[in-house]
C-alpha cells in the first residue's frame, strides 16, 4: 500500500483504491485505453486479475461472484467495443439488483466527442442501466469517485455503477488521498423502517388466519434469512419465494411452499390466491410473479417491505407500505409480534391439500432421460448444499422446482432480464468467490453457445465448475410456447441438426467431458463430476426433446388459468 | 391532473439528460422542463410540468428521488407557489393592426422588445394559463415565431 499524500499516477491510484475496497478479483480484458493500467497491473500481486475471453463474460462473472459472496463484483474493460460489450451484463445486474463496479477505459479527454478511434459514449449508453455512472475528468477526482462508486453499488438497493476513465487521467499524477467517509447528498437510502408501520404490520399479521410470506431477493442481499426463519417458524407462517428469493428460507422446511408465479408450484399460487394477509419482503411484484394484476391476491391485505420506495405501489397497490431494509423490518416485526400465536393449522392443512392435489412429479424411464430427473439427482447428491447457477429457459424453471435450496446465496440466475449466456460465466465467477461448496451449472444447449468462450477461462484457471448441459436439442422454452400458444409451429427452435458435439467441443477447450443418455449413466456421471475438482467438467445430458415445464400460468393470465399438464399428450416424445 | 414539480439537482453535466431519460424510459409525460443555477452555483433548480393520476405522480416523485444527482424533490401543485413562464412572440405588423397590438400588449402587461416595419416582437410573463390566453388572443394578427420558456416555479415565502 502507498501512503496517503504520496504522488501517484492515475493507474496506481486505481489499484490503491481497489485495495482499500478489499477487492480480491478483477474480471477484465485489456485494450488501448487501458495500457497504463495493465502496465501497473503487471506488478500487482495482492489483487487477482482474471482474464476473460469476452467482456460480456466479465460482467456476468463479476455478478456471479457478487451474488455468491455478497461483495461487489469488479469489471475492467477498455473503451469503445470493450465498453459496449458490457451492456447486457450491466443491464442484467441492474434488473437483478447485483452490486457491480464496472471500470471502462476511455479515449483521452481532449478527443472525447470527436468520434475518436474506439470512442463510445458509454456514460450516455449506460445511464438508464446503471444505478449511477461517472466520467472522471481529473485525476484528482479519481479516488473519491471510486470510493463513491463502491458506496453506491453496495448501499441501499444494490446495483451496477460504471466509472469511465480517460487515458490521460490514468497517466496524470497527483497526491493520493483516500476519503475516509462518503457523503452523497442526493443518496440517502431509508434503512430503518417506520416503527408505526411495523406495529401496524404486526397487528394485522397477529390477527391473520391465513398469512403468507412472499419473499424476494432483497431478503438475501440484506442478509436477513435468519430473521425470516425465526419469524416464520415462531409464527407458523408459510413462505413462498421468488426466483431470486429461493434459498432465503430452507426448501426442505414444512413451511416452505417453493416458488410462486408463472412456473411456481400449484400450492404456492393457490396460497397467494387465498391468503388473508400477504407479507411481501424484498420483492417487487414482477409480472412473472403476479400474472394478471387485478386477480392477484385479491383476498389479501398486502404488506410490502422494500428498500426501494419506487418498488412500492408500482405494479400493485398495496395496503401497507413499509420502506426500509428487510433485515431491519423482519427483526423489528419479530419484536412486535405477540408470542401467543394464532392457530394456523386449518390454513396449513388447506395448503397441504393443494400440495397433494397437484404435486411436482415426473416419471422415470430406463432408456431415456428427463431434465427433472437430472436436477433432482443433483439436488440429492449435493444434499441441497451446492451453489447452483443456471442459464435461461426450461432447465432454469425445472431447477427452481426440483433443486431443494437450503441456504441463501445458492441460486444464481438471470431473473429480471432473462439473459441467455449468463450461466457459464456466472458459475465461473461464483466459483472464484466460493470454494467450500460445489458450484453447479444447469445450462441449455442454446444458451451454452452464447458465452461458450468462457470455457477457456474456466480451464485456464482450473475452476472446478460442474457444467451440467441439459441438451434437449431445442430452444426448449420457446418450443414450449410454440406448442402451447402458436399452433405447434416450431419456427427456428430445433437445434438438432446444427448443434455441435458438445463433448468434443469441451475437450477441444481442454475441459473434461462425458455424456449421459439414461438415468443410470446420469447418476454415475453426476457422482463422478461432483467428485472431480481439478478443473471444469462438462456432462452432456441427452434429455428428451419435448418435455414441458408445468404448472404454467400463461403470460398475463390468472392463477385460475394455470395449466397443470400438457393439452395433448401425444406430442410427448 | 397537471403537476408542477421543483427539483434541486447537482449542477453537473448529464443531470438534465438523466432526468429527461428517466421520463422517457418510464413513459411519463413531460410537458415542460426548465433548469437554471440557484444562489449556490453547485446546485441547479429544475421545474418540471407533468401530467398523471395520483399513482403515476407518486411514481414520478419517487423515481426522481431515486436519481443520485437529485437533492430535493417537491411537488408544488398543492402548496402555495408562484409559477411563471416567459413568452417571446413575433407578430406581423401593419398600419391597421399596430394600435390594437400595442393595446393588447398593455392589457397583458407585456413589453415590446423589438419592432421593425413589418414585424413586432413582444414579451409577456405570466402563468402558463395566461401565456396560453395571450397566444390565442394574438393569433389572429399572424404569429411569425414564438418561443416559450416552460414554467419556472417557487414556493411562496413565509410571512
Ligand atoms: C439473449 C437471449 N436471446 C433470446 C432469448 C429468448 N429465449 C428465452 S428461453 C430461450 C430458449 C433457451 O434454449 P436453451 O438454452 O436450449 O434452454 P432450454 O429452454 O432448452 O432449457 C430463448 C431463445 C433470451 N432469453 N435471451
Ligand atoms: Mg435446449
Amino acid at each position: 500500500m502507498h501512503a496517503p499524500g504520496q504522488k501517484l499516477n492515475g493507474s496506481e491510484i486505481f489499484f490503491e483504491c481497489l485495495r482499500r475496497e478489499n477487492v480480491e478479483y478483477i474480471f477484465g480484458y485489456p485494450g488501448g485505453a487501458l495500457l497504463k493500467v495493465y502496465e501497473t497491473l503487471y506488478d500487482v500481486r495482492d489483487i487477482r486479475h482474471i482474464l476473460v475471453r469476452h467482456e460480456q463474460g466479465a460482467t456476468h462473472m463479476a455478478e456471479g461472484y457478487a451474488r455468491a459472496t455478497g461483495k461487489p463484483g469488479v469489471v475492467l474493460v477498455t473503451s469503445g467495443p470493450g465498453a459496449t460489450n458490457t451492456v447486457t451484463g450491466i443491464t442484467n445486474a441492474y434488473m437483478d439488483s447485483s452490486p457491480l463496479v464496472v471500470f471502462t477505459g476511455q479515449v483521452p479527454s481532449s478527443l472525447i466527442g470527436n468520434d475518436a478511434f474506439q470512442e463510445a459514449d458509454i456514460v450516455g449508453i449506460t445511464r438508464p442501466i446503471t444505478k449511477h455512472n461517472f466520467l472522471v475528468k481529473d485525476v484528482r477526482e479519481l479516488a473519491s469517485t471510486i470510493r463513491k462508486a463502491f458506496y453506491l453499488a453496495t448501499n441501499g438497493r444494490p446495483g451496477p455503477v460504471l466509472v469511465d476513465m480517460p487515458k490521460d487521467v490514468l497517466n496524470a499524477e497527483c497526491a493520493f488521498e483516500w476519503p475516509e467517509s462518503v457523503d452523497i447528498r442526493g443518496f440517502k437510502p431509508t434503512l430503518k423502517c417506520h416503527q408505526n408501520q411495523v406495529e401496524k404490520a404486526a397487528h394485522r399479521i397477529a390477527k391473520a388466519k391465513k398469512p403468507l410470506f412472499y419473499i424476494g431477493g432483497g431478503v438475501i442481499s440484506s442478509e436477513a434469512t435468519e430473521e425470516l426463519r425465526r419469524l416464520a417458524t415462531e409464527q407458523n407462517i408459510p413462505v413462498t419465494m421468488t426466483l431470486q428469493g429461493l434459498g432465503a428460507f430452507p426448501g426442505d422446511h414444512p413451511l416452505s411452499m417453493g416458488m410462486l408465479g408463472m412456473h411456481g408450484t400449484y400450492w404456492a399460487n393457490q396460497a397467494v390466491n387465498n391468503c388473508d394477509v400477504l407479507i411481501a419482503v424484498g420483492a417487487r411484484f414482477d409480472d412473472r410473479v403476479t400474472g394478471k394484476t387485478d386477480t392477484f391476491a385479491t383476498q389479501a391485505y398486502i404488506i410490502h417491505n422494500d428498500i426501494d420506495p419506487t418498488n412500492v405501489d408500482k405494479n400493485i397497490k398495496v395496503d401497507l407500505p413499509v420502506v426500509g431494509d428487510a433485515k431491519h423490518f423482519l427483526a423489528s416485526l419479530f419484536k412486535e409480534m405477540p408470542k401467543q400465536v394464532e392457530d394456523r393449522s386449518a390454513w396449513l392443512s388447506e395448503i397441504r391439500k393443494w400440495q397433494e392435489e397437484c404435486p411436482l412429479t415426473y416419471t422415470v424411464e430406463n432408456d431415456s432421460l428427463k431434465t427433472e430427473f437430472v436436477i433432482d439427482e443433483v439436488s440429492k447428491q449435493t444434499n441441497g448444499n451446492a451453489v447452483v447457477t443456471t442459464d435461461v429457459g426450461q432447465h432454469q424453471m425445472w431447477t427452481t422446482q426440483y433443486y431443494r435450496f437450503r441456504k441463501p446465496r445458492s441460486i444464481i440466475t438471470s431473473g429480471g432480464l432473462g439473459t441467455m449466456g449468463y450461466g457459464l460465466p456466472a458459475a465461473i465467477g461464483a466459483a472464484f468467490g466460493v470454494t467450500d461448496r460445489p458450484v453447479v451449472l444447469f445450462c441449455g444447449d442454446g444458451g451454452f453457445m452464447m458465452n461458450v468462450q468462457e470455457l477457456v477461462t474456466a480451464v485456464h484457471y482450473k475452476v472446478p465448475v460442474k457444467i451440467f448441459l441439459i441438451n434437449n436439442s431445442f430452444l426448449g422454452m420457446v418450443r414450449q410456447w410454440q406448442e402451447l400458444f402458436h399452433q405447434e409451429k416450431y419456427s427456428f427452435t430445433d437445434l438438432g441438426d446444427s448443434n455441435p458435439d458438445f463433448v468434443k467441443v469441451a475437450e477441444a477447450f481442454g475441459c473434461r467431458a462425458m455424456r449421459a443418455e439414461n438415468p443410470e449413466e446420469a447418476r454415475r456421471a453426476i457422482t463422478d463430476a461432483l467428485a472431480w475438482n481439478e478443473g471444469p467438467v462438462l456432462v452432456d445430458f441427452r434429455v428428451i426433446k419435448k418435455d414441458m415445464v408445468f404448472p404454467m400460468v400463461p403470460a398475463g393470465g390468472s392463477i385460475s388459468d394455470m395449466l397443470l399438464t400438457r393439452l395433448n399428450p401425444k406430442t410427448m416424445v | 391532473m397537471k403537476h408542477i414539480i421543483s427539483v434541486l439537482v447537482e449542477n453537473k453535466f448529464g443531470t438534465l439528460s438523466r432526468v429527461a431519460a428517466m421520463f422517457s424510459a418510464r413513459g411519463f409525460n413531460l410537458e415542460s422542463i426548465s433548469i437554471g443555477e440557484t444562489e449556490d452555483t453547485e446546485i441547479s433548480r429544475m421545474t418540471i410540468v407533468t401530467r398523471g393520476d395520483d399513482q403515476i405522480i407518486s411514481q414520478v416523485l419517487k423515481q426522481l428521488n431515486r436519481l443520485v444527482d437529485t437533492i430535493k424533490v417537491t411537488d408544488l401543485t398543492k402548496q402555495p407557489h408562484v409559477e411563471r413562464e416567459l413568452l417571446l412572440m413575433t407578430l406581423k405588423l401593419s398600419r391597421a393592426t399596430q394600435h390594437e397590438i400595442f393595446g393588447l400588449t398593455n392589457v397583458f402587461k407585456g413589453k415590446v422588445v423589438d419592432i421593425k416595419q413589418k414585424s413586432i416582437t413582444i414579451e409577456v410573463i405570466g402563468s402558463p394559463d395566461k401565456i396560453n390566453t395571450t397566444i390565442d388572443i394574438f393569433r389572429p394578427y399572424g404569429i411569425r415565431e414564438l418561443a416559450r420558456s416552460g414554467a419556472v416555479a417557487i414556493h411562496r415565502g413565509e410571512s
